[in-house]
């Protein structure tokens, strides 16, 4: 399992990057991996303001349609438009295709660190 | 809560370990779903070849006197067709209502021996229902055997490359036909991904050196995902999804095996089927939009509602496509749309299949 010990995550499979005064957010190497190869990525409204937990895309592979979380409130300020005509660029490095940018109004709260969102995963592979 | 029921394991267990598959649970079978890229498996078969485990389906042997006249009645296609030893053909089996119980392949291997493929979900209400309703038949399940499905426009050569000694025996093979091997070894050229190929039945030990030598001759081990995706843009019905009991074949596409033309042979559901108005049809849906559509999602027709029975995103057409049952008034090229996260997005009826051949189908 590919979980960089420089990102930050949340139990929802978003990892977080700050950038300047940016957060920039994408998915797991465990979350693409769970859904498949991705088909779409898309949903993302650059100027929208989302609250901590909103949906802010969706990803979407062969197999299953999935929420992509706001990690908390805040100006969506970019979509990685690349992933709009390669959303396989997700399952060949999901650490590199970010999908979003986002404004915080404040700091997020309670994200994980690469060990607890790696134990995090564990547990829920092992849940029966 | 009920214990979770234990997985059964195909031949091929080891081998798509040793592959580093992802394995999925279905129809109680631990399954390849896919061995990293689903997509690049589609399209290895549909450009080259691939190889599928479908171990999980189940081989039986129809004897005794009375085989032919049992699986007269209990198919509604007529094996009496089957006049050249070898021969295949694709079927359902109704219930008294007309509604579908499975759909398989017969194949006629002279006399009175016939041999089944039926689906593995199926295959124990299957045989209870041949046996109650066919008494005077014997079937026996072949659950030695190991099935494998190798499929493509160069599966013929991928196979010979593999096994230089079935060449005579397997060149000769018209579509839909089968032919029986030394060493309990059975090939038809027949598939279910829309691409030539063969469906291969041998002993289950034999199995893993076949897997691998096919692999090592070209074949691209393929999951069952990539088998839905390839069946789908087939138009290739998956039972349990686009048909169940409550289904008769001619609203799931698969009215042409019905057949009618003895008067004298009384099928099960015979009578229930041509009693019963045709209110819906199975046909093709292209989503306009950027949207997978999944089963049971809503459609509405200008003939009225519909849904989704089964969905994907096409590989090969790069656009979503589903199977959905509509209206019997609705029509190919008709425009239609359909309600995906609570949204109506823009699709448009198409006739099956999508894609034939490697070819876009228009």
């Amino acid at each position: 399992m590919n979980v960089p010990e420089n990102l930050r995550y949340t139990a929802t499979h978003e990892w977080v990057r700050e950038e300047g005064d940016m957060l920039v957010v994408g998915i797991t190497d465990p979350a693409q991996e769970m859904l498949g190869d991705l088909v779409f990525v898309g949903d993302v409204q650059v100027g929208r303001r989302v609250g901590a937990g909103e949906v802010a895309a969706v990803v979407e592979s062969v197999k299953a349609a999935a929420d992509v979380y706001a990690p908390t409130a805040g100006e969506i300020v970019a979509f990685n438009e690349e992933l709009g005509s390669k959303p396989e660029l997700i399952n060949r490095g999901p650490y590199e295709a970010w999908i979003f940018k986002l404004k915080p109004a404040q700091p997020p709260q309670g994200l994980l660190d690469a060990a607890a969102y790696r134990a995090a995963v564990e547990a829920k592979k092992e849940a029966p | 809560m009920t214990p979770e029921p234990v997985l059964r394991k195909t031949p091929l267990f080891e081998a798509h370990r040793a592959r580093g598959a992802r394995m999925t649970a279905f129809a109680g079978w631990q399954m390849p779903l896919h061995y990293g890229s689903q997509i690049e498996e589609h399209h290895a078969v549909r450009r080259a070849a691939g190889v599928f485990d479908v171990s999980h389906m189940c081989a039986v042997d129809v004897t005794g006197a009375a085989s032919r006249a049992g699986l007269r009645r209990l198919f509604a296609n007529d094996v009496a067709k089957l006049v050249i030893a070898g021969k295949s053909l694709y079927s359902c089996m109704l219930n008294d209502e007309g509604g579908m119980l499975d759909d398989l392949v017969a194949t006629w291997l002279g006399g009175e021996r016939y041999r089944l493929v039926l689906n593995s979900a199926t295959a124990e209400r299957d045989l209870a229902w041949m046996r109650e309703r066919a008494p005077e038949a014997r079937f026996e399940p072949r659950r030695d055997l190991a099935l494998l499905a190798l499929q493509g426009p160069a599966a013929r050569e991928t196979l010979w490359r593999a096994r230089p000694a079935w060449r005579a025996a397997t060149e000769a093979l018209s579509r839909f036909f089968a032919a029986e091997l030394d060493g309990g070894v059975f090939v038809s050229r027949t598939g279910y991904t829309g691409e030539d190929g063969f469906e291969i039945a041998l002993p289950a030990a034999e199995a893993p050196a076949l897997w691998n030598d096919l692999i090592e001759a070209g074949a691209a081990p393929c999951g069952l995902a990539a088998r839905d995706t390839l069946r789908l843009e087939a138009g290739l019905i998956l039972y349990g999804e686009d048909a169940d009991e409550r289904v008769t074949p001619y609203e799931a596409a698969v009215g042409w095996t019905v057949d009618l033309a003895d008067p004298a042979r009384d099928f099960i559901g015979r009578a229930a089927l041509e009693g019963r108005p045709r209110t819906r049809q199975l046909l093709g849906l292209r989503v306009l939009e950027r949207a997978v559509p999944r089963s049971h999602m809503k459609v509405r027709t200008a003939h009225g509602q519909g849904e989704v029975t089964s969905g994907t995103f096409s590989p090969t057409l790069g656009v979503p496509i589903a199977l959905a049952r509509l209206p019997a008034a609705a029509a190919p090229r008709e425009e239609a749309s359909i309600e995906v996260r609570g949204k109506w997005l823009a699709a448009r009826i198409a006739r099956l299949p999508f894609v034939r051949f490697g070819k876009e189908v228009t």
